[in-house]
């Protein structure tokens, strides 16, 4: 069976997966897969991370994947995205995020792979608690607006840099 | 009238439950919802201008009119990836 296209999931991630779940349309139309795999570091602002804890709206979250998705076939009209993103606890050195972007020609394999996940950072409502050595703490980063076309024009500049 | 009403992250924490029923009078908006949270829990207010806000698991407006039944989720700057 092939993965699906967009996931949220307790299990490990992959990048078989992700590259799986974009190879049946157009095989050999497409000349390039780019993959990002985003790991739990063991640091963040100066404190030592133990692990996280990752949490989704789920049914939201898969909803701002499907718009990822769609902006990016707005933007790049051959390239195709896969992305999986993992919830619970994850450990120092797991993925908590795989994305894969796929495309006649590799220009637009990256910049779509780069757009997934600064998009994914600034709409899905996924949240990250960190335990770190001496305490815990909720990591709130951007306020979540799908329709904040400054936030997209910013992640449309670090996918094309 | 009633909604369902579902707090993620560091809301959850302040308010200790993921969720919870709440009457609504006929005309309330998302924003009326929330300002009787924050009245209830009022280290929310601080996150009064860096929410975002969801009506039956479709992002929405604050000044959102809510229907009888209607799910209404707030949530604190995302962090994911």
């Amino acid at each position: 069976m092939t993965p699906a296209l967009l996931a949220i999931g307790r299990g490990e991630l992959n990048l078989e997966a992700v590259v799986g779940a974009l190879s049946g349309a157009a095989p050999g139309a497409d000349g390039a897969v780019v993959t990002f795999l985003g790991l739990v570091r063991n640091h963040n602002a100066g404190r030592s991370v133990r692990y996280l804890e990752y949490e989704a709206y789920e049914p939201l979250a898969l909803k701002a994947f499907e718009r990822i998705a769609s902006e990016i076939r707005e933007r790049w009209p051959s390239a195709r995205l896969a992305l999986h993103h993992r919830i619970g606890r994850l450990d120092v050195g797991e993925a908590s995020v795989a994305i894969a972007a796929r495309s006649p020609h590799r220009g637009d394999a990256y910049a779509a792979c780069r757009y997934a996940i600064e998009r994914v950072k600034q709409i899905a409502p996924i949240w990250k608690r960190e335990f770190f050595e001496g305490g815990d703490v909720w990591i709130e980063g951007a306020t979540a607006d799908p329709d904040d076309d400054r936030a997209r024009a910013e992640a449309e500049r670090a996918a094309c840099v | 009238m009633r909604v369902t009403v579902k707090l993620f992250a560091r809301l959850r924490d302040i308010a200790g439950s993921p969720e919870l029923a709440r009457d609504v009078a006929p005309g309330a908006t998302i924003g009326s919802v929330w300002r009787e949270l924050a009245r209830e829990f009022p280290e929310l207010a601080r996150y009064e201008r860096s929410i975002s806000s969801a009506v039956n698991t479709d992002y929405a407006r604050m000044d959102h009119v809510l229907s009888d039944g209607d799910e209404v989720a707030f949530l604190p700057p995302v962090s994911g990836g």
